[in-house]
């Protein structure tokens, strides 16, 4: 089997792209680099090159709407297995057809892209809701977070537009990269070893806020308050907060 | 920080509880001058309870002291429970502090009634206002507008709130002397239309002036309490959609009826609130709201409750058999929602793509489609189905009804005959 490998950005994808038109093959997997690959295979390293990854992109856009485009994106986001594959099926489909097919739902690359898209803008969501700040020492807002895709970059205008007046530090433990705002603008932070307790997403005592305790201590209070016992259903609560996020929240 | 708020915090959040209203959608306001906070337009949902209720505001009273003895209230004056009250500085302190945490979407202020209606509502604007103006808070705020309350007063709370909410409670007059003989329904009604002038004003005064103030940009809501009175939903939803016509009402909201005054002979002694009553009130709503349905259509002199065994759509779709079987290729999309286990998206997602193709039933069920229902109801690009005159709407009712009930306990052993 044809593998073509990839170094994992969208830039790179699309110039596989190109190069799958220009090489007139058919890989039968567009993997990153880092995948373990199988004996007696054919691999093309696609090298990552901008001009080529725009004459893909200008294709796109006189066949499917700009929105269409951001949806493959979003998509591409997910990082589940072989969505390079389900991408490229449906870029080879949108170039090939003379109307857009980007709303023919009845198509199965069509409607399976539209559902992922949905489940990576839901995970968008959920991370928007469930992320919780904790106030450091030196006044800067800290979280934890471990989405199953790949959308912290999403939530970035978010929280800055939020949170515009306060430091704050956004760390997926997954992936191991955090936005950080300084109060003008946000950027990607790595550390080798972010200075928190993974299991439980909290920071060391000695660096929290003085009243940092007290307020988390108030809003565990104020959730107990507020259930209503007569009406008790465990099941509801956990199909719209997921336990996946129980472990950083900390109301659990 | 003050130990006292710890227990404050208790009672008064114990004391808002039983009000339903938690959405923070309806107004977007992006952040300005790097002041805190931003609306999003949509409501975000912060958290949940353990009895399934979204948290996406800090939902608390000013004060549980109440002049009011209303019979279903968990405040009323003549309950012996501690009373407590904020001060203006503890509520907003705590609502920056925790919106600054990303534990809320804003704040959801109510309020016993104390002395009266002017007074108390004026100290629930001067929160609104501290925080809009001195913190320059840009988050949601959602204002309970006190029953009996002057012009003046909402039109300054309309200022600094997203929404205003009135709470009608009571579904008729009659059961509201009987319960809560302290209000009428002129002291609910008239806040709720003085609201309503405010939003028309501002709207037009937008058209006319880019930077005219807001008022009250997310609307107003308002909330009945289900199974207090023995008001029959035929008078619920004709209410229900009589306030929905107003320009400024976006959500009514039903709350089954929790008996927390035991001691009260007026209350009906239920053992568990009507939550199924609930949730059909809320199918209806959505109906009237998403699907396109007229109130009349739902309930009506003849059939004056909803079915608690099956959702509305469902029971209106076997009142009218001639209206099926719809052909999705080619009815409207007035028709394709009224079609049982056929939501709002789906019924999107068949419109935009019919025109590639006809659709089959493998389509539908991908595009989300509850094919058990919707089989019945349908006819799609195969051979005509079984549907329902070929079943007759009895045996259908007994089919669907049954599939429901058989989910509930597989181990029971069943014989059909």
């Amino acid at each position: 089997m044809l593998y073509y490998l990839y170094d994992g950005t969208f830039e790179g994808f699309l110039t596989a792209v190109f190069d799958v038109y220009y090489r007139k093959e058919i890989p039968g997997r567009i993997v990153t680099a880092e995948t373990a690959l199988p004996l007696f295979t054919d691999i093309h390293n696609v090298i990552t090159a901008k001009d080529k990854a725009e004459r893909v992109f200008q294709g796109l856009q006189k066949k499917i709407s700009q929105s269409a485009i951001h949806m493959l994106y979003i998509c591409y986001l997910s990082e589940i297995q072989d969505i390079e594959r389900i991408l490229l099926r449906y870029i080879q489909k949108a170039l090939t057809s003379p109307v857009s097919i980007e709303i023919n739902f009845a198509d199965d690359d069509v409607l399976t892209l539209s559902k992922i898209y949905k489940k990576v803008l839901n995970e968008r969501t959920h991370l928007v809701q469930f992320v919780r700040f904790q106030k450091t020492a030196d006044g800067m807002y800290f979280a934890l977070t471990d989405p199953v895709y790949n959308v912290l970059p999403l939530c970035a205008d978010f929280f800055q537009d939020r949170y515009a007046d306060q430091q704050w530090l956004i760390y997926d433990s997954r992936r191991n990269f955090g936005l950080y705002y300084d109060l003008t603008e946000t950027e990607i932070v790595r550390f080798e070893h972010p200075p928190v307790d993974l299991k439980t997403g909290s920071i060391v005592r000695e660096q929290q806020d003085d009243d940092e305790k007290a307020f988390q201590d108030l809003w565990k209070e104020y959730l107990q308050s507020i259930t209503i016992q007569s009406r008790k259903n465990l099941r509801l609560q956990r199909q719209f907060m997921p336990q996946r996020f129980w472990k950083y929240l900390i109301e659990k | 920080m003050n130990p006292q708020i710890f227990e404050k915090l208790k009672i008064l959040a114990e004391a808002a509880k039983y009000d339903i209203s938690c959405s923070s959608s309806g107004a977007s306001r992006p952040n300005t001058e790097k002041g805190i906070g931003s609306a999003a337009g949509w409501g975000i949902c912060h958290s949940f309870t353990e009895d399934g209720r979204c948290v996406s505001l800090l939902k608390i009273m000013l004060t549980n002291h109440c002049i009011y003895d209303c019979g279903y209230c968990v405040n009323r004056r003549s309950n012996d429970i501690p009373r407590t009250t904020f001060s203006v500085s503890e509520l907003v302190e705590l609502t920056i502090e925790f919106y600054r945490r990303n534990y809320i979407e804003g704040l959801f202020l109510s309020s016993g009634v104390v002395r009266n209606a002017d007074y108390t509502m004026e100290r629930m604007v001067r929160v609104a206002k501290d925080l809009r103006t001195i913190h320059r808070y840009n988050g949601y705020i959602h204002l309970k507008s006190i029953p009996g309350v002057s012009r003046e007063l909402v039109a300054e709370a309309g200022l600094y709130a997203d929404r205003l909410s009135c709470n009608i409670e009571l579904p008729s007059e009659q059961s509201l002397r009987l319960i809560a003989p302290d209000k009428d329904y002129q002291s609910v009604f008239r806040p709720m239309h003085y609201i309503q002038q405010g939003f028309l004003e501002s709207k037009e005064e937008k058209k006319k002036f880019r930077h005219a103030s807001h008022f009250a940009p997310a609307g107003q809501s308002t909330q009945m309490i289900i199974g207090v009175s023995p008001d029959d939903d035929n008078r619920i939803l004709h209410l229900a959609y009589a306030m929905y016509q107003r320009p400024a009402m976006k959500r009514v909201y039903y709350s089954g009826y929790i008996h927390i005054n035991t001691y009260d002979s007026r209350l009906p002694a239920l053992s568990a609130p009507p939550l199924v009553r609930e949730n059909r009130l809320y199918q209806a709503d959505w109906l009237m709201r998403f699907y396109h349905f007229k109130v009349d259509e739902i309930v009506n002199e003849t059939h004056p409750n909803l079915e608690l065994e099956m959702d509305p759509k469902l029971s209106w779709a076997l009142r009218n058999p001639h209206c099926f079987p719809v052909d999705v290729n080619t009815a409207d999309y007035e028709m394709i929602l009224r079609i049982p286990g056929v939501g709002v998206k789906s019924a999107q997602l068949i419109i935009a793509s019919r025109k590639f193709g006809r659709l089959t039933s493998e389509n539908l069920r991908k595009m989300g489609v509850v094919m058990k229902r919707a089989k019945y109801f349908i006819t799609c690009h195969e051979l005509p189905a079984y549907t329902i005159h070929e079943v007759s709407p009895e045996r259908l009712r007994q089919l669907l009804t049954l599939s429901a009930k058989k989910k509930k306990d597989d181990k029971q052993l069943i014989i059909h005959f």
